[in-house]
């Protein structure tokens, strides 16, 4: 019987078995080194964290009971009755809800305006001088790594309560994370016509306005439009360290155990997340489509 | 002048104003959705200072109360040695966190992940479902999921760990299934044709695409989950951020500024080495 696959001969075979196995085994060593490490670490971290899994298994019923705890009790025959009187300080926690979202506007748009100035001081090929671009780097890697609330609870203490606070914090640290981002993009600009307005004359000032704004423009409004949606988030817990907004009502309730009360503040605020979302994708897509090159 | 007398009055201000005047007009002429955007975007700012009621004399008060705080910050100074071997506790405790957290909200978040990718599960009705599942987990931010883990497992770094990963565990799922929908489908195809189940086609198919991305947005948010594993200590849960909120409260400014430059420094650390893991992760696959 005659194959139609043509066999290759014994010896021929084991030559390339070996010369596969051996190229294979060197690369599961890797693989095999990285996954003790990570085993190690797993390990380390589970005693640095203080994990107690009898704990856990012994509790972890009041996990779901919370939830169960924090829904309202909704009955069908007074359904509208329950709803307002679950939602009973809507028009307390309305205007919290709007005060939230105007500590992120106004942190955002003053961040990203600091964020502008710096990104071109900080971006490689728009430089002034080598000593502002490692000066303005350093700065905003300061900024971005201070977490926000960090800063928050310092302004607190030197502004007083209050949402100003609030808005100095996120100022702060969306300069950071849209100042590194602005002047990655801005290293990635098509240099042709910066040297065009520098060939014609053009100052710094001239070059970065006419050469390298109206090829950034649209993704900085982008990215600044996606810090927004992440600022909203981050300015919803700004009151749990007494900077403004709604925050602060929501641990009041929290740790009062106002249990109804905790899920309609939650609801309120995922709901007004989730719409900020949608509005600013539709916004981002739209922009692009527009200003696109 | 002696070009006016070479080409005549071709190229004087005015003639090549006259002959081209869509370069000489207003950079805002025919931008009025532009211009009226602008001017939206500044009134709303502007009633924003107005209606928050923060005043500039509050302003230039904390300012110079702010610089006062720094003044007092400088040198950073942890006290005692106690003190220090006290906080370099609390990091590794904040390390840990983060790293237990990410890996554990990693390893829950695929198979979620899954079942959110259209490629996966073309039945609309459960990926949708699964999504709006996801980003109502995305929508509770960490400092919430704390305080209620705080309640189940008590005060310490357990809650904190449980706290990163249920809200990771959102972001992750919502991040693999994009992932999983940009791979490419000819190696599916390919395992399916030489006979490969459902399975094999995940295993062979999609998981060698995906797990370059995978790896590295797992690094990625170890980084930034060491940066949010410090605040959630603000409300019991463990780690550098209680000693820092506690340093803060009680005007210890120097040690304050001791431990921000000690979670400078460690975060520094980790980003260096996770962007090298990175690219040994992404450069493994050629692209």
């Amino acid at each position: 019987m005659s194959h139609a696959v043509q066999q290759i001969s014994k010896d021929q075979f084991d030559r390339l078995n070996g010369e596969y196995r051996r190229s294979v085994s060197s690369k599961n060593r890797i693989t095999l080194l990285g996954f003790v490490i990570l085993m190690i670490l797993v390990v380390s971290s589970f005693y640095g964290s203080e994990v107690d899994l009898n704990k856990f298994i012994q509790n972890i019923w009041r996990f779901p009971n919370y939830f169960y705890e924090i829904t309202p009790k909704l009955t069908f025959n007074n359904f509208f009755g329950d709803i307002s009187e679950w939602f009973w300080g809507i028009n307390k926690w309305i205007p919290q809800l709007g005060e939230t979202l105007l500590i992120a506007y106004i942190g955002t748009l003053t961040g990203a305006i600091i964020a502008f100035c710096l990104g071109f001081l900080s971006s490689r090929n728009m430089a002034v001088s080598g000593w502002s671009l490692i000066l303005a780097r350093r700065f905003l890697e300061f900024l971005r790594t201070v977490p926000e609330i960090v800063f928050a609870l310092i302004f607190v203490v030197s502004f007083g309560l209050g949402p100003l606070p609030g808005i100095l914090a996120l100022t702060l640290h969306t300069t950071g994370a849209l100042g590194k981002l602005f002047s990655e993009i801005i290293e990635n600009i098509d240099f042709k016509q910066v040297e065009g307005v520098r060939a014609s004359g053009g100052s710094w000032f001239h070059q970065v306005r006419f050469g390298a704004v109206p090829q950034v423009l649209s993704n900085f409004t982008s990215y600044t439009l996606l810090r927004f949606e992440i600022n909203v988030r981050g300015a919803s817990v700004m009151g749990f360290v007494g900077a403004g907004g709604i925050g602060q009502t929501l641990i009041e309730y929290i740790r009062k155990f106002y249990y109804s009360d905790v899920s309609a503040v939650l609801i309120l605020i995922i709901a007004t997340v989730m719409i900020i979302d949608t509005v600013t994708e539709k916004i981002r897509h739209a922009f692009i489509g527009t200003l696109e090159r | 002048m002696s070009e006016q007398r070479i080409f005549g009055d071709a190229f004087t201000h005015r003639a090549v104003v006259a002959r081209h005047p869509q370069f000489f007009q207003s950079i805002w002429t025919g931008k009025k959705k532009a211009l009226t955007i602008f001017c939206l975007a500044l009134g709303l700012y502007l009633f924003g200072w107005y209606s928050l009621g923060a005043s500039f004399g509050q302003l230039w008060g904390g300012m110079g109360k702010f610089g006062w705080i720094v003044g007092l910050m400088l040198p950073p100074d942890p006290g005692s040695l106690h003190l220090a071997w006290v906080f370099f506790h609390g990091l590794i405790e904040t390390l840990s966190m983060a790293f237990l957290g990410t890996l554990v909200a990693a390893c829950l978040a695929f198979p979620f992940g899954l079942l959110a990718a259209k490629n996966v599960i073309p039945n609309p009705l459960i990926h949708v479902f699964i999504r709006r599942f996801l980003d109502t987990i995305r929508g509770i931010d960490t400092l919430i999921w704390a305080l209620i883990w705080i309640g189940v497992v008590g005060l310490g770094p357990f809650a904190g760990v449980l706290a990163i990963i249920t809200s990771d565990f959102g972001s992750f799922g919502k991040l693999f299934s994009e992932a999983i929908e940009a791979a490419d489908k000819k190696p599916i195809e390919g395992v399916q044709a030489s006979g490969g189940s459902k399975l094999h086609a995940l295993r062979f198919g999609i998981i060698p695409q995906i797990f370059p991305i995978i790896a590295s947005q797992v690094l990625y948010y170890f980084e930034s989950n060491t940066r949010s594993a410090t605040i959630i200590g603000i409300v019991g849960a463990g780690g550098i951020g209680l000693y820092l909120t506690e340093t803060i409260r009680t005007l210890e400014w120097q040690q304050t500024s001791f431990i921000i430059i000690l979670v400078l420094v460690t975060v520094s650390i980790i980003d260096w080495i996770s962007g090298k893991l990175r690219l040994a992760f992404i450069g493994q696959q050629a692209r």
